[in-house]
C-alpha cells in the first residue's frame, strides 16, 4: 500500500470526516497545538539558551536538565497528540503539503540532535557542570536545537497555506516531484 | 469615543496595504510572532513555576527573574515589532474582534502585573516563606498571559 492510498483511507474514516467538519474541536485542538508551543518550545529553548552560555549562567545544566525538560517532554507529547489529530483531519492534503513534509524531516533532525546530546555530551555533564559557558560540544548541541526548532515552527505554520498545493496548477517541476504531485496533463 | 477612523488610519498606513497586498508577508511575520510567543513562554515559564514550586527550586527567584528578563524584554520586542505590522494589515477587523480586544486588555494588565507586583514578590526575601503569595502572584501571571494567547489566536478564527 502506498503512501498516498494510506492517507487516502484515513480522509475516508468517519471521525477524520467530523473532525474536519466540526464547528470547534479543530479550532480548538489546533489552538493547544500553538499555545503548547509556549510549554514545549519556552521551555527547550531555555535549556539551549543555558547551553549557549546565554541565560541562568549560575544555575548547573544538570538542575535545568532534572527540574525543566520533564516540563519539555511533557509539552512536546501534548505536541505529538494533537499534532496527529491535525493531519487525521486533513490527511491527503497535508501528506502532499511541502511543509508538512519538510517539518518531519527536520523532526528526524532535531531528534537525531537529542540523541547525541544525551548519549554523548551530557553523560559528561558533571565536569562542566557549573560552567557558565559549557563546552564546545555542548553549544553545538543547543545552537542546533535551537535553530532546527525555529525552523520546524516556520514550516508548521506554513502548512496553512495553500502555495504550492497540488491542485494549484502549473506549479514548478520540482514543487510537484516533492509534493510527488501528478498533475493531469493540459492543466 | 469613536475609534474607526484612528483604525481606518493604520489599515490605510504602507505598511499594513504592503502585506495586504502580498501573499507572502502576512505569514512570514506572522512566523516570527509565533517563535516570539514560544521564546516568551520560556521565560515567563522559567519564573512563574519556580514561584509555584514545579521548576528550579534551588535558585532564588530573583535569580531566574533577573538572568532570564533580558529574554523576557527580547521576546515582548520581537512580539511588539510583528503584532504591530500584522494588525496595521487588519486593523478594521481588530477594531471589530471581541477577541482583539481580550488580548489587548489582558497584554496591558499583565505587562503592569509583570513589573510591579510580580517583580516585587520575586525580588522579596520573603517571597519563599510566604507560599500563597509566591503561588497567586504565578497563577496571576499565567492566566493573564493565557488571555493574551487565547485572544492572539481567536483573533485567527473571527
Amino acid at each position: 500500500m502506498s503512501l498516498l492510498s494510506f492517507f487516502e483511507q484515513l480522509a475516508e474514516l468517519p471521525w477524520s470526516v467530523e473532525l474536519h467538519e466540526s464547528q470547534y474541536a479543530y479550532s480548538i485542538i489546533e489552538s493547544i497545538h500553538v499555545w503548547t508551543l509556549c510549554l514545549f518550545f519556552g521551555t527547550i529553548a531555555m535549556v539551549d539558551l543555558r547551553l549557549l552560555g546565554l541565560t541562568m549562567r549560575g544555575v548547573p545544566v544538570s538542575e535545568l536538565a532534572r527540574r525543566v525538560l520533564p516540563w519539555t517532554v511533557a509539552g512536546f507529547i501534548l505536541m505529538v497528540i494533537t499534532g496527529t489529530l491535525l493531519v487525521f483531519a486533513i490527511p491527503v492534503r497535508t501528506y502532499q503539503s511541502i511543509f508538512f513534509r519538510g517539518k518531519m524531516l527536520l523532526l528526524v533532525l532535531a531528534g537525531l540532535n537529542v540523541w547525541l546530546f544525551h548519549s554523548r555530551v551530557y553523560p559528561k555533564v558533571a565536569a562542566w557542570d557549573a560552567d557558565g559557558v559549557p563546552p564546545r560540544a555542548a553549544r553545538v548541541a543547543g545552537a542546533v536545537s535551537l535553530v532546527l526548532w525555529s525552523c520546524i515552527i516556520f514550516s508548521g505554520r506554513m502548512i496553512a497555506y495553500n502555495w504550492f498545493d497540488c491542485d494549484r496548477q502549473p506549479q514548478l517541476a520540482i514543487i510537484n516531484f516533492l509534493t510527488s504531485c501528478a498533475p493531469a496533463s493540459g492543466q | 469615543m469613536d475609534l474607526l477612523p484612528l483604525f481606518q488610519w493604520c489599515y490605510n498606513t504602507p505598511v499594513g496595504e504592503a502585506i495586504r497586498n502580498s501573499n507572502w508577508m502576512f505569514a512570514i511575520i506572522e512566523a516570527f510572532h509565533l517563535l516570539g510567543l514560544g521564546f516568551l513562554g520560556g521565560t515567563v515559564l522559567m519564573v512563574d513555576l519556580r514561584l509555584l514550586g514545579v521548576g528550579l527550586r534551588k535558585q532564588p527567584a530573583a535569580q531566574l527573574w533577573a538572568a532570564t528578563q533580558p529574554w523576557l524584554v527580547g521576546s515582548v520586542v520581537l512580539l511588539f515589532a510583528s503584532g504591530i505590522p500584522l494588525f496595521l494589515s487588519e486593523a478594521i477587523k481588530c477594531l471589530y474582534s471581541f477577541a482583539f480586544w481580550v488580548k489587548m486588555t489582558s497584554l496591558l494588565l499583565v505587562l503592569l502585573f509583570t513589573f510591579t507586583i510580580l517583580r516585587r514578590v520575586v525580588q522579596s526575601d520573603f517571597a519563599s516563606d510566604r507560599p500563597l503569595l509566591r503561588r497567586s502572584t504565578a497563577i496571576i501571571s499565567l492566566v493573564l498571559w493565557f488571555g493574551v494567547a487565547w485572544g492572539g489566536r481567536w483573533i485567527g478564527f473571527s
